[in-house]
């Protein structure tokens, strides 16, 4: 296999991983810290909610270095989509079974379900309260945790500390309950 | 300037990571909470491993950041209720959408304008958890 094969696949997890780890130094080095969440607070006060809470009134232009890596995520999603990915992820067969059962059929040809993402989602009430619904729990639960994957997960976990254990739990907790209890509910 | 070009172009490579490592996609969160690979599980604990060492490594060697400052990450202020629940909700959030905050804007480039609602919805929670925090346990 040539190189370009190897950035056209997947890249493993023992790639994936400590390149992530890296970004951890490089932000640690910048004097920052990683955390992705914290960009929607700061959404929030750009759009003048400082107004509504004391939550939200906060010097917000001192996390625009972290808008700049938001803008560099877009950047690097739209290299990587148009040149660097050729094929749609791969899952495991059980996986694959399971979502055409819940009529998902777009698995392992697209990057995301397009039975939830199409744009005909944004036309049907129950596609455009999914969205909605997912996005605000992922907004909503972020802040009162503190943090989301990337602030508690990776940098929290690194540095060890038990809020972000906690936290981690809470996530694979909501996570199961979703996947196992709510998906044979809602789909 | 010169620290707003290094930010992003750490976008840049975090972007394409999340792309080519696939945790953005979908399907990748489905299969992780179904314990069908363990692709989502080696790399969160191999990231979190090799962050150990490094954060171990700064805060022994001493090393300064690129403002001359001491590397240090500020503790999480110290409770359960909030970690516990923001968490669970914050999880039955990530499973549905298929994507946490970082992946959230990575999605922007792949065409499916959907994700705009997911990214509304996920600053109305932000605004929404701003409103009720003095009312919530934490």
């Amino acid at each position: 296999m040539n190189l370009m094969e190897y950035i056209y696949n997947t890249w493993a997890w023992y790639v994936s991983g400590p390149l992530i780890a890296c970004v951890l130094y490089f932000l640690l080095i910048m004097g920052k810290k990683f955390g992705m969440s914290s960009n929607l607070k700061t959404f929030c006060a750009i759009g003048g909610a400082g107004q509504l809470s004391n939550f939200f009134k906060f010097d917000w232009k001192a996390n625009t270095w972290n808008l700049w890596v938001v803008a560099g995520i877009i950047v690097g999603g739209f290299i990587a989509f148009q040149f660097l990915t050729p094929y749609a992820p791969q899952i495991h067969e059980d996986a694959v079974m399971q979502l055409k059962e819940y009529g998902i059929n777009s698995v392992n040809t697209s990057f995301l379900p397009l039975e939830l993402f199409g744009i005909e989602n944004l036309f049907s009430l129950r596609g455009l309260l999914i969205l909605l619904i997912s996005g605000f729990l992922v907004g909503f639960g972020a802040r009162y945790a503190g943090g989301c994957t990337s602030g508690h997960a990776i940098s929290g976990l690194s540095n060890i500390q038990w809020p972000s254990l906690i936290a981690v739990i809470g996530f694979f907790i909501g996570g199961l309950v979703m996947i196992h209890l709510i998906f044979p509910i809602i789909f | 300037m010169k620290q707003t070009v290094y930010f992003f172009l750490i976008g840049v490579l975090l972007g394409i990571i999340f792309i080519k490592s696939e945790v953005a996609s979908w399907f990748r969160i489905y299969e992780m909470f179904q314990f069908k690979s363990f692709h989502m599980y080696g790399i969160i604990g191999s990231a979190v491993v090799l962050g150990m060492i490094i954060i171990k490594f700064l805060k022994v060697s001493g090393i300064k950041d690129i403002n001359g400052k001491k590397i240090s990450i500020e503790p999480k202020s110290k409770g359960f209720t909030r970690y516990i629940l923001g968490g669970i909700i914050f999880g039955l959030g990530w499973a549905l959408a298929g994507a946490c905050p970082g992946p959230m804007y990575v999605l922007l480039s792949s065409g499916f304008v959907s994700i705009l609602v997911l990214i509304a919805g996920a600053v109305l929670g932000t605004l929404v958890y701003g409103l009720l925090k003095n009312k919530l346990p934490h």
